[in-house]
């Protein structure tokens, strides 16, 4: 639709504003920063706001990382689900494959000092926020080259350095734990924003609201970002929510829907968040609610899909049809979208792109070689940080009488 | 004002109660090993100090928890802080505990350091998720990056008639996380130390205070005045020295525990009574030595029983006798209440039987 309609009319030279390359200028893309002008698939829709326009600018070097960084996150989700039935990754598993827009247009519109929280859907978020591949499949597999040197799990990945807070298993506490980054951030002056991500599933929890009252009342820097993929685990929203337009749940606090498989409609809707949340983006987007005072807290809806079913040990067949499933992936699928974007302005070719997939896959077969020959932590961490400061804390294994350590 | 319909908080009852103006009398009257000191301090403004020492010299401290500012504290715990401080620091909340529980551990992971108060600990139910799971075990799953210097702190155990739903004592419970430090001061100067401690502290703690004791003054030290003082998070505190039965107890008990003594003494029975002031880590050490230095213990809690210390078992005369609250939800009547709660007389009589001075009761069916 929107794709094809630039196709077109980028070989007809006639048309503005719209600036394209022509083939004869290419510079090499991973550098070439020219403006491209772009629509995103479908409008966004606002709540209480102005909602941003369907035009975003992008460039070839920026679609070319998106492509490579989605391709990069759905070839280590394929994989970690090998490696699942391989028996190498125990316990819970949830995989992002269709949901990695969300992910990389994020990343496009933040900088590594804002901060990012989420559930347990945390493989991509965490390589968005510069984790490696290494990390991620050693965590899997428990090995202490994790980033969590193995004692975390699928469910808890960090980069503390790179913004990135979790990582968490219980449904709808990261929302006020995001929050209270953003009352941290506030509070010392840093100008930077937090993305906080929750699933439709979570939209329903209480103390969801609790925290987005608190966070509008004291002006907090909080972005809450609802990743719908449309299933709380096995129950579809409509079974599970009286009103699954999440976007206007947060009711005196304006929210945005987006395309969640659009990765540059992503993109457009986090930067509108995160300068309305700054204060910085232009005013005349915005606008009050009634007498009401303006919020600087956004809620932004990403209608997205997983491929996967909730975890591992989920089908995800059983209460969706499996034409719904490959119905999302022909026409929505998030890298065949920048794919088709990429081929379309002409930046690269089909093998060029094909290429790149190659290359993946043998970093990510690398990666995990690397990963298997981490080896397990050692008996003793099972001891280290359970506090930052001993206190003479003596602690017992399961046999008190074999096992006994002095905290170090 | 305030809408604490849910709330029975009976301000009246700080220290108006009979009981805790004699056990006040009792215990200066009978207490030894305290040095001579020039001043008294009511536990509420030792907590009081504490805080705006801590916030004075740490600008990442900050109070968050419902009527802490402008109230000025349910308990006054917090008064003129807000004045002093401003609304940035310290900051009233709605009544969401699961919410703002929540953001005080978000904020911690960001580098702050919050002190959440509970009105009572009776509410932190509503925020055990954020205590436990988000707070207590994020060193652990992150390998040490995601650290929480966190306190939450307020009342902890029964008050006087306020039913099942505001009484319950939570030090076993919170005492058997890992990573959390769970601390229970008793006098004045265990409020100032402890309370320093915990918001120096880089980990989580829980800070169990007990409202029958904010009303209660304690002589201080000039030591423990100043504001670099703190008692050292870990280390119990051997209150009264004897040599016939140990008497373990922390909190409110510790008073009992007290008296208690003073009415064994008569019966030549000398007890040592040792103040727990710490749950997690339990100082295990002092219980030891003094069990094994007496051969007889008697452990007195509030609320349900902890862990015991079984390295000395072999050391024990008599079986270890364990007073704790009766194994029911805190009834309203005063009667019922009284004898669902330890009383002076309980420790006295387990004493002794634990010094066989008198004769044992038939095993219960």
């Amino acid at each position: 639709m929107a794709l094809s309609h630039v196709a077109t009319t980028s070989r007809s030279q006639l048309l503005k504003p719209l600036t394209i390359i022509s083939s004869s200028l290419r510079h090499p893309i991973s550098t070439d920063t020219t403006p491209i002008t772009v629509e995103t698939s479908v409008p966004f829709t606002g709540h209480k706001c102005e909602p941003p326009s369907r035009t975003v600018e992008t460039n070839p070097q920026e679609l070319l990382t998106f492509f490579k960084d989605m391709a990069l996150m759905r070839r280590m989700e394929i994989a970690a689900d090998s490696l699942y039935k391989a028996k190498l990754i125990r316990g819970f598993c949830h995989l992002y494959d269709g949901q990695e827009a969300v992910a990389v247009g994020m990343e496009a519109a933040l900088t590594k000092k804002d901060c990012i929280i989420t559930a347990y859907r945390d493989h991509c978020i965490f390589l968005g926020r510069g984790g490696t591949l290494l990390e991620s499949f050693a965590e899997l597999m428990g090995r202490k080259d994790g980033c969590s040197r193995g004692k975390g799990g699928s469910m808890h990945f960090y980069k503390k350095e790179g913004g990135f807070y979790g990582g968490h298993g219980i449904v709808g506490a990261q929302v006020p734990l995001g929050c209270g980054l953003a009352f941290a951030q506030k509070y010392s002056k840093d100008e930077n924003v937090t993305f906080a991500l929750y699933g439709d599933g979570a939209a329903n929890q209480g103390q969801l609201f609790e925290a987005l009252n608190m966070a509008a009342l004291w002006d907090l820097p909080a972005i809450l970002v609802c990743e719908n993929n449309h299933y709380g685990m096995g129950t579809a929203e409509w079974r599970a929510a009286k009103s699954p337009a999440y976007y206007k749940r947060g009711d005196y606090v304006p929210g945005l829907k987006v395309d969640g498989m659009d990765a540059l409609a992503v993109k457009q809707a986090c930067k509108f968040a995160k300068e309305h949340a700054l204060k910085n983006g232009p005013i005349v987007n915005f606008s009050p609610v009634d007498t009401l005072e303006t919020t600087l807290v956004e809620l932004l809806e990403m209608d997205t899909y997983r491929y996967h079913g909730h975890s591992m040990s989920d089908p995800g067949s059983t209460y969706r049809t499996r034409d719904e499933i490959s119905g999302v992936r022909q026409e929505r699928d998030p890298i065949e979208r920048i794919r088709k974007l990429i081929l379309a302005h002409d930046l690269a070719t089909e093998k060029e792109l094909k290429d790149i997939e190659k290359e993946f896959r043998k970093d990510v077969d690398e990666a995990i070689a690397a990963a298997k020959e981490s080896p397990m932590p050692d008996p003793s961490e099972l001891f280290t940080n359970i506090y930052v400061k001993d206190c003479g804390l003596e602690v017992y294994g399961v046999d008190r009488k074999e096992v006994k350590t002095m905290l170090p | 004002m305030l809408a604490l319909l849910r709330r029975q908080i009976n301000f009246g009852a700080i220290s108006s109660s009979g009981l805790d103006r004699s056990l006040h009398r009792f215990w200066f009257n009978g207490s030894r090993g305290f040095a001579a000191a020039a001043k008294e301090m009511t536990v509420r403004d030792a907590l009081n100090s504490a805080l705006d020492e801590e916030m004075s010299a740490d600008p990442k401290v900050f109070i968050m928890g419902e009527e802490v500012g402008e109230y000025q504290g349910a308990y006054k715990v917090t008064k003129g802080l807000l004045e002093k401080y401003g609304p940035d620091r310290v900051l009233d909340t709605p009544i969401t505990e699961a919410g703002f529980a929540g953001i005080g551990v978000g904020a911690a992971y960001y580098g702050l350091k919050p002190v959440i108060e509970f009105m009572t600990f009776n509410f932190s139910m509503q925020a055990i998720d954020h205590i436990i799971n988000s707070a207590a075990k994020s060193n652990y799953m992150s390998s040490g990056q995601i650290s929480v210097p966190i306190v939450f702190r307020g009342p902890n155990g029964a008050a006087a008639g306020v039913g099942a739903q505001h009484s319950q004592c939570f030090a076993a419970w919170y005492g058997s996380c890992p990573g959390l430090k769970v601390l229970t001061p008793y006098s004045s100067e265990d409020a100032r130390g402890l309370l320093k401690a915990a918001i120096r502290d880089p980990d989580p703690v829980v800070f169990l205070e007990n409202e029958l004791m904010y009303g209660q003054s304690f002589p201080v030290s000039a030591e423990a005045l100043d504001s670099s003082f703190c008692i050292p998070i870990g280390k119990a505190k051997i209150e009264r020295e004897g040599k016939d039965v140990t008497i373990t107890a922390f909190s409110k008990m510790v008073g009992y525990a007290l008296q208690a003594a003073e009415a064994l003494a008569k019966e030549g029975i000398s007890a040592e009574v040792i103040n727990l002031r710490s749950i997690r880590p339990l100082d295990r050490a002092t219980i030891n030595a003094s069990v094994r230095k007496t051969n007889r213990l008697v452990t007195v809690e509030e609320g349900l029983p902890q862990h015991v210390i079984e390295e000395s078992f072999g050391y024990l005369d008599a079986p270890v006798e364990r007073i704790a609250g009766a194994d029911v939800p805190m009834p309203y009547a005063a009667n019922l209440e009284r004898m669902a709660l330890p009383q002076i007389e309980d420790i006295v009589r387990a004493a002794k039987r634990a010094c066989y001075r008198s004769v044992p009761m038939a095993a219960a069916a």
